[in-house]
């Protein structure tokens, strides 16, 4: 069973691709055989997947104190 | 007042039929029985010019498939050229003919995934199915190269009599080809499928474990490698949903640019298939009397167009009801409420204790001059 560590730095596996689908809009992941839909949430959360490279803990701690900051989340 | 009717979606993906040629010569082959020849193939700039127009389109995957993709020399400048147009790019092979420096340029060139057929796990059984003696070493051989070159790995397994057998093997051996990922695909009986369905099709007890085996190995190995399984469509309840419904998310470009809703269309007698040489593909998606023929629900007849279903298996497979009824309008007869639902029945007992004689793909004598 695959576990998500706190300091893990996950990445996109090769032959995976978070791309732009200007036909339909939005962005998609591609993989084989594999095509999905990635909502806003989920863009953010790839993106970080593919270019910055940012532990999960300190990503989702960013995430949900910028949330609490808007006031949509309670602390 | 008259509603406009709700414009087209794009389609998904394309699956580009480079060649017919191949060194092997499996029985089960999704090409048509009359095979196109290398006169008859499009040439490099054709193939740049349908990657650019299928992006355009909003295709998002290509599959480049054959015959063995590998036979076209310019197999580096198509995949650079549909990476370049921003389309993810699959290769589907049987992995002969592809050495590590062709296999570098694949990459270097934005390749993004490879797909290798795998006929069985033992090697003389295996190099029977393909009617190539050594294919399966040098598969093996370049399952190999393919991960020192960083691809990823998909194994495609068609099942059928002479391996559903060995299911659980062809799964532990994807694993040890350093797969990501496996198609266990139950032979389709169209073509050369059907010409040789005596000696593929499968029991339905063999068919019954092989799902079971798929379904326990997909809990072993979470997180190992994903197991995609295409049922055997005879044993079921209801149909595949094919090509997810004609002319509905995907497209075939045949060798000779033909344009087809699937691999078996052109058994379908009466319809037209346009040309990418003749008209750009987005035409041919919208307008093409073929593509239209059986897209969306209005051409249903019944049981199909009163079903509850319609929207979830598109009536079936408009070949298979060709192949069993005679007719492609009808209701795919593996359906519950097709009236020749027995027809199904009546083929599957037909086959058992068919030939074990396996009728190799192979091109067609060429006619007298």
């Amino acid at each position: 069973m695959t576990a998500l560590a706190d300091d893990a730095r996950p990445r996109l596996a090769r032959g995976v691709r978070l791309q732009e689908d200007k036909a339909r809009g939005g962005f998609v992941l591609l993989a084989p055989e594999r095509v999905l839909h990635a909502n806003g949430t989920a863009v953010e959360v790839l993106r970080l997947c593919v270019d910055e490279r940012r532990r999960i803990a300190a990503e989702v701690a960013a995430l949900l104190t910028d949330l609490a900051a808007k006031r949509m989340v309670e602390l | 007042m008259t509603i406009a009717p709700p414009p087209l979606a794009p389609p998904l993906g394309l699956l580009a039929e480079l060649t017919h040629r191949c060194p092997l010569a499996c029985p089960y082959c999704s090409n048509p029985l009359d095979l196109e020849r290398r006169s008859a193939e499009l040439d490099t700039a054709t193939w740049l010019r349908v990657f650019d127009e299928a992006a355009a389109l909003g295709v998002l995957q290509l599959h480049l498939s054959g015959g063995e993709p590998a036979s076209r020399p310019d197999l580096v400048a198509l995949v650079g050229g549909a990476a370049k147009a921003g389309l993810y790019t699959n290769l589907i092979t049987s992995g002969i003919g592809l050495d590590r420096a062709r296999l570098d340029g694949l990459a270097a060139a934005g390749l993004d995934h490879v797909q290798l057929s795998v006929q069985h796990v033992r090697e003389d059984e295996a190099d029977r199915i393909a009617g190539y003696r050594g294919a399966h070493a040098k598969k093996r051989a370049f399952a190999r190269e393919l991960a020192a070159a960083g691809l990823p790995l998909t194994i495609n397994a068609v099942i059928h009599r002479a391996n559903i057998d060995a299911v659980e093997a062809l799964v532990a051996e994807a694993v040890t080809l350093g797969a990501r990922r496996i198609e266990v695909a139950h032979a389709q009986y169209y073509g050369w499928g059907l010409k040789n369905r005596a000696a593929l099709m499968p029991t339905a007890a063999q068919a019954a474990a092989a799902r079971a085996s798929v379904e326990r190995l997909r809990e072993e190995l979470r997180g190992a490698i994903v197991i995609d399984y295409v049922a055997a469509d005879h044993f079921g309840r209801f149909p595949k949903p094919c090509m997810s419904g004609w002319g509905r998310r995907s497209l075939n470009v045949n060798p000779a640019g033909r344009v087809l809703p699937c691999h078996a269309a052109e058994t379908i007698p009466g319809l037209s298939f346009w040309n990418v040489q003749d008209r750009s593909l987005k035409e041919i998606w919208e307008q093409s009397p073929a593509f239209n023929a059986f897209r969306g629900t209005d051409w249903m007849r019944e049981p199909c167009a009163s079903c509850a279903r319609k929207d979830i298996d598109f009536g079936g497979c408009r070949c298979q009801a060709l192949a069993l009824t005679g007719d492609a309008a009808n209701t795919d007869p593996v359906c519950v409420y097709s009236p020749a639902r027995a027809r199904v029945a009546a083929a599957v007992e037909e086959a058992q204790g068919g030939a074990a004689d396996l009728a190799y793909r192979r091109y067609q004598p060429a006619p007298a001059a």
